[in-house]
């Protein structure tokens, strides 16, 4: 079963080129970072200057369990071409049971972005801690790959 | 109640007792046996260290013969019944497993039919309720240790009783109207074929075993493996010649004492063949 | 229309080294409701503030963003900062162009780009920042603490010391818990009563202090700085206040039970108290074994009591009081090695656990202190003691270290030399762990000096062998097997967590891990909190701990409590979930989603076509709430928001990064 056609209509990689970006397209990353783990893990990258593609753009929530779907909808919809969802590791939540929420939520939200036709690579949670700099560089070079490899969304985009 | 019935070797020869007597036991309680049709070696002692894979796929064959039959299977034998067991339990745990002992095989077993040891389905199944309702005579006191030996509880997950301190055939003594002595070497290592190999070794093993139920003041020692049958049966000998022991305890199969409670005639399973004489502790108890 | 200032930082060549930080001031500027936009080499220094400041009141400023270093560093700073530019602290939002950006993303240009989209996203959401207010609770000056061991009492007599009343309620009929079970105590051997009864007494006499044994508590309500809490006082069936604990009453009592304090291997009355220096000194009835109770006959008790105190007919008590702070202190159980059958399943007599030895050892114990082995008294000269018993086995029993037994076997295995001249000790370990103060030279002496013999490696079999037993094992280190014929053996079984810890985190609404010892709040910096606030923890009830680590960590908890009591009121939270009352449809899914127990249901009246209806709706109680958002995204109506973080501002966010 293969819901993900989206690979076979790969739109060639200069097709949505922001205006004033260099040459070579840059994805959109939208990433939904707990305060206390991933938006730490992501200081913690800075601190030790571990370079990734500028690609992400950190949204700081208090929890990961605060990321309504709604918001990983809306931001397909404007066009960001993947969502990272990423907290605490299950066990560590800051607020104890946060991150099973969304540990759950994301597995739903999952099989419903495949049922429309998202690759699934597009949307990803992840757990990072505040001491895993490396680990936040590694994710967000390794989605900005996958997704450089899919090309642009276009599957939710509105309509312009 | 039905089972499909695998002897293995022992039981068609060193271990013809166990035979005799299982069949007598199954007939009076209305245990149906059908004898697994070309059945072949279980995979124990050379086949199982040879190869893993062997060792589950020779036992598997048997199982899907079996299963075929829609039956479970019944191995009086600890060893037949370990091997059963394990390929069992590894089918039903791994579908690659499955697949590949299929391939070798060329039948594929499923893991539908299980394998029960004759305690299991004599004592368990049928039950001691039955049994005690069906006694003809008792045991009449007389001091019995169950001797268990490793395959038959070892290892976790395998074994059909408690590894420590199992208590299958302690139950069916006392039913039986025997006093099963608590002793604490009931899952001892008999030696298996060490004192064949080496004898300085295994005969010691035995010797130790032997002395326990000795100092224990028992009767008789019961068993349900061949293996530990004949090493506790057939090494006393041995050790009162090479060793100065004094041993005298008459070694019995579980399924010989019952069926002599349920009636059956001692001469008929078997008893008489024993190395080491029964017919005074018989004698002893009225059991002739 | 919103007057939006944003003030670009340099962090001298920090963020300018690889950011344009004068274009993204400009790009800046042409956000919507932005009116003013700078940039200024050290933003959080004081003249950098200071630019922030003056922008407000020359611009008219209600909102700010600060693009510079992480919130997780600077948040607090910008604040203030606002704060004392005359704007409410929560209408300021900050851009991390440092971590996120400068720092991460050498190229210039891309990097430009990035810093320009994240302060955009701050300017987003900053408009729909509202001022928010930081609320406060009444704190009510009383602790409370479960559990009267050595951990409850040193939390007691510390916080009573700090001049606030403390109640210890205790399930048994006396305080003192374990360590009044101990004899002697690692590594310099004093006697444990001689220490602990001092403290006891100290306790008892306190003035601050109220001891209420052979209770329970039964009801917690409320939140921190105000548990309502419901005690039960089980029935003593002896009043407390004519009792003089004169002793003639136990003395009398026909009947003998083993005493679970001397772990079974002693008698007690059906009327006792545990142990002569019991505290309270006053006796229970055992009503479980009383023939009054069984049979309705004896009572001899109340004819002999000088003082009539003996009452049969007293009933369970409840009684309910306000506190401000508890602390939990119930320790721990031995792990119950009846599951090892390779140990005899608990049959033979003399396989006995490091506490009964404890007792055996024991002057005031049932041999009077003389060792001597259960089944037949007499006194063993082989004892092979067996380390590591339910701990770290993940088949049998628990996966961690109980982090006391190596030095306990050790001490053991001391007295055993001490007390039976000429005596063996065997003791079979998997490693020896002595990390603390004095430990690892206590257990060389024992090595050394007192001739403890230690083999490493499992031992698979005990069994008995006329009036001996044997202990079969595995020498690992000569790699053979070895056979000891012991006179005893000692098990040093693991600490676990009490039976009933589970039900008592339930009523606490504190967390448990999978063995059942309450969660700390942080591992490493919080190890004294739970994360209900106000609930704090101490000694073995929180995991394995020796009588040092638990005193230790009794007077943590009982600063962290002194410190909420001192305040007469608590700060909370500002950025909490709010309810909209007229879309709440009361379901209440957000009550049981809620960690920290702040939500609740509240009855409002409406006026529905002229009528007066009451319905029920969700209440959040903003003292409670730590505002994670949980709540927020289960809520069906969405008539949850969390304020800080609303809805509203995060699809702000979004829209801006997605532009």
């Amino acid at each position: 079963m293969s819901l993900d056609t989206e690979a076979v209509q790969q739109q060639p990689a200069t097709a949505a080129q922001p205006e004033g970006a260099p040459q070579e397209w840059e994805p959109r990353i939208v990433g939904f970072a707990c305060n206390w783990c991933t938006y730490a893990g992501a200081d913690l990258a800075g601190l030790s200057r571990l370079q990734y593609p500028p690609s992400i753009r950190l949204i700081r929530v208090p929890c990961s369990g605060r990321v309504n779907p709604q918001f990983v909808i809306r931001a397909f919809q404007r066009g960001a071409d993947g969502v990272l969802v990423a907290g605490c590791h299950p066990g560590d939540c800051h607020y104890s049971t946060g991150n099973y929420f969304t540990r759950r939520r994301f597995l739903l939200m999952q099989n419903m972005l495949q049922y429309m036709g998202m690759d699934p690579r597009r949307f990803q949670a992840r757990w990072i801690s505040g001491s895993e700099g490396p680990k936040f560089q590694q994710v967000i070079t390794q989605m900005t790959e996958d997704i450089k490899a899919l090309g642009p969304n276009r599957k939710m985009r509105d309509v312009e | 109640m039905k089972y499909a019935y695998y002897p293995g070797c022992s039981l068609h020869s060193t271990g013809i007792e166990y035979n005799m007597s299982t069949l007598a036991v199954a007939k009076k309680l209305n245990v149906e046996l059908e004898e697994i049709p070309d059945w072949n070696c279980c995979g124990a002692s050379a086949g199982h260290t040879t190869n893993h894979l062997l060792g589950l796929a020779l036992p598997a064959r048997n199982l899907a013969i079996a299963e075929k039959q829609g039956l479970d299977v019944m191995a009086p034998c600890a060893s037949c019944y370990n091997r059963m067991k394990t390929a069992e339990v590894a089918v039903k745990s791994s579908p690659e497993i499955r697949a590949k002992v299929a391939e070798i095989t060329e039948m594929d077993y499923a893991g539908n039919s299980g394998v029960k040891s004759a305690l299991e389905v004599f004592l368990k199944e049928v039950g001691l309720e039955k049994i005690k309702a069906s006694l003809v005579r008792n045991l009449g006191g007389m001091k019995v240790a169950a001797y268990y030996g490793c395959l038959l509880v070892r290892p976790n997950g395998i074994g059909m009783d408690d590894p420590e301190d199992p208590m299958t055939m302690d139950d069916m003594i006392t039913a039986l109207g025997g006093e099963a002595v608590q002793w604490p070497f009931k899952t001892e290592c008999c030696g298996a074929s060490l004192p064949t190999a080496r004898s300085k070794v295994g005969l010691k093993m035995v010797n130790d075993i032997l002395q326990m139920a000795d100092i224990s003041g028992v009767d008789a020692i019961v068993t349900a493996c061949p293996l530990c049958f004949v090493n506790l049966d057939m090494r006393q000998n041995d050790l009162n010649k090479k060793a100065g022991g004094n041993f005298n305890i008459p070694i019995f199969y579980f399924t010989e004492l019952l069926a002599i409670a349920l009636g059956e005639k001692p001469g008929k399973v078997g008893v008489k063949k024993h190395f080491v004489s029964t017919a005074q502790v018989l004698d002893k108890y009225n059991l002739k | 229309m919103r007057k939006v200032g944003v003030f670009v930082c340099h962090c001298g060549s920090n963020i300018a080294g690889t950011v344009d930080v004068e274009k993204v001031a400009q790009e800046a500027a042409k956000f919507p409701n932005v009116v003013f936009a700078t940039d200024y080499k050290y933003m959080c220094s004081e003249p950098g503030q200071q630019v922030i400041k003056d922008a407000i009141k020359e611009h008219n400023l209600d909102r700010v963003v600060v693009a510079s270093c992480s919130p997780r560093m600077h948040e607090p700073t910008f604040r203030r900062c606002i704060q004392t530019g005359g704007l409410n602290p929560y209408l300021l939002e900050m851009a991390n162009i440092r971590e996120h950006c400068s720092w991460v993303h050498p190229d210039k240009a891309k990097g430009t780009v990035k810093a320009i989209d994240l302060v955009r996203k701050a300017a987003a959401k900053v408009v729909k920042n509202e001022p928010l207010q930081k609320s406060s609770i009444n704190i009510t000056k009383r602790a409370l603490v479960i559990g009267g061991g050595i951990a409850g009492i040193q939390v007691a007599l510390d916080i009573a010391d700090a001049g606030f009343p403390v109640t210890i309620v205790e399930k048994e009929p006396t305080i003192g818990g374990r360590m009044a079970q101990i004899d002697k105590t690692f590594p310099t051997l004093d006697c444990s009563a001689c220490i602990l009864t001092p403290k006891m007494v100290d306790a008892a006499q306190h003035p601050n202090i109220e001891i209420i044994s052979y209770a329970e508590v039964d009801k917690v309500e409320g939140y921190v700085g105000n548990f309502d809490i419901t005690i039960r006082k089980k029935a003593r069936s002896v009043d407390m206040n004519k009792c003089t604990g004169c002793g003639t009453c136990w003395e009398k009592c026909p009947t003998k039970v083993d005493s679970e304090f001397d772990m079974q291997l002693g008698k007690r009355k059906a009327i006792y108290t545990p142990f002569p220096q019991a505290v309270p000194n006053k006796p229970v009835i055992d009503r479980e074994h009383c023939l009054k109770f069984k049979t309705g006959k004896c009572g001899i008790c109340e004819k002999v009591c000088p003082t009539g105190a003996v009452d049969f007919t007293m009933e369970d008590e409840l009684i309910t009081q306000q506190y401000g702070a508890i602390v939990v202190a119930t320790g721990f159980d031995q792990f119950d090695h009846s599951v090892y059958g390779e140990y005899g399943y608990g049959k033979y007599p003399d396989v006995i656990t490091g506490l009964h030895f404890e007792r055996l050892v024991n002057a005031s114990g049932p041999t009077m202190g003389k060792i001597k082995r259960p089944s037949d008294h007499k006194v063993p000269e082989t004892v092979v003691f067996i380390k590591c018993v339910g701990s770290r086995d993940e088949a049998k029993g628990k996966t961690y270290c109980s982090r006391t037994c190596c030095m306990y076997t050790a001490k053991h295995a001391t007295l055993m030399a001490e007390k039976v001249k000429g005596s063996k000790s065997y003791i079979f370990y998997m490693d020896v762990r002595t990390p603390g103060k004095g430990y690892e030279e206590f257990y060389k002496r024992t090595q050394g000096e007192y001739g403890a013999q230690y083999i490493r490696g499992r031992v698979s079999k005990v069994y008995p062998k006329g009036d001996k037993l044997v202990v079969r094992g595995e020498d690992s280190l000569l790699g053979r097997p070895v056979e000891i014929e012991a006179d005893m053996v000692v098990l040093a079984s693991a600490m676990v967590a009490r039976s009933d810890a589970g039900d008592l985190a339930r009523t606490l609404g504190i967390s448990y891990d999978k063995d059942n010892f309450f969660t700390e709040a942080h591992p490493k910096l919080r190890p004294v909190e739970t994360h209900t606030a106000g609930v704090f923890l101490a000694g073995a009830c929180q995991g394995p701990k020796d009588i040092p680590d638990s005193v230790a960590q009794a007077g943590a908890a009982a600063a962290k409590a002194i410190g909420l009591l001192a305040k007469s009121q608590m700060e909370t939270e500002a950025t909490v979930s709010q309810v909209d009352e007229s879309r709440c449809s009361g379901c209440l899914l957000c009550k049981s989603i809620c960690p920290y127990k702040a939500i609740d249901v509240k009855i409002i009246a409406e006026r529905v076509g002229g009528k007066t209806v009451e319905r029920q709706v969700a209440s959040v109680n903003k003292s409670l709430c730590q505002g994670c958002g949980a709540c927020t995204v289960a809520c069906r109506a969405g008539s949850l928001n969390l304020l800080g973080f609303t809805n509203e501002q995060i699809l702000a966010e979004v829209e801006a990064v997605c532009l």
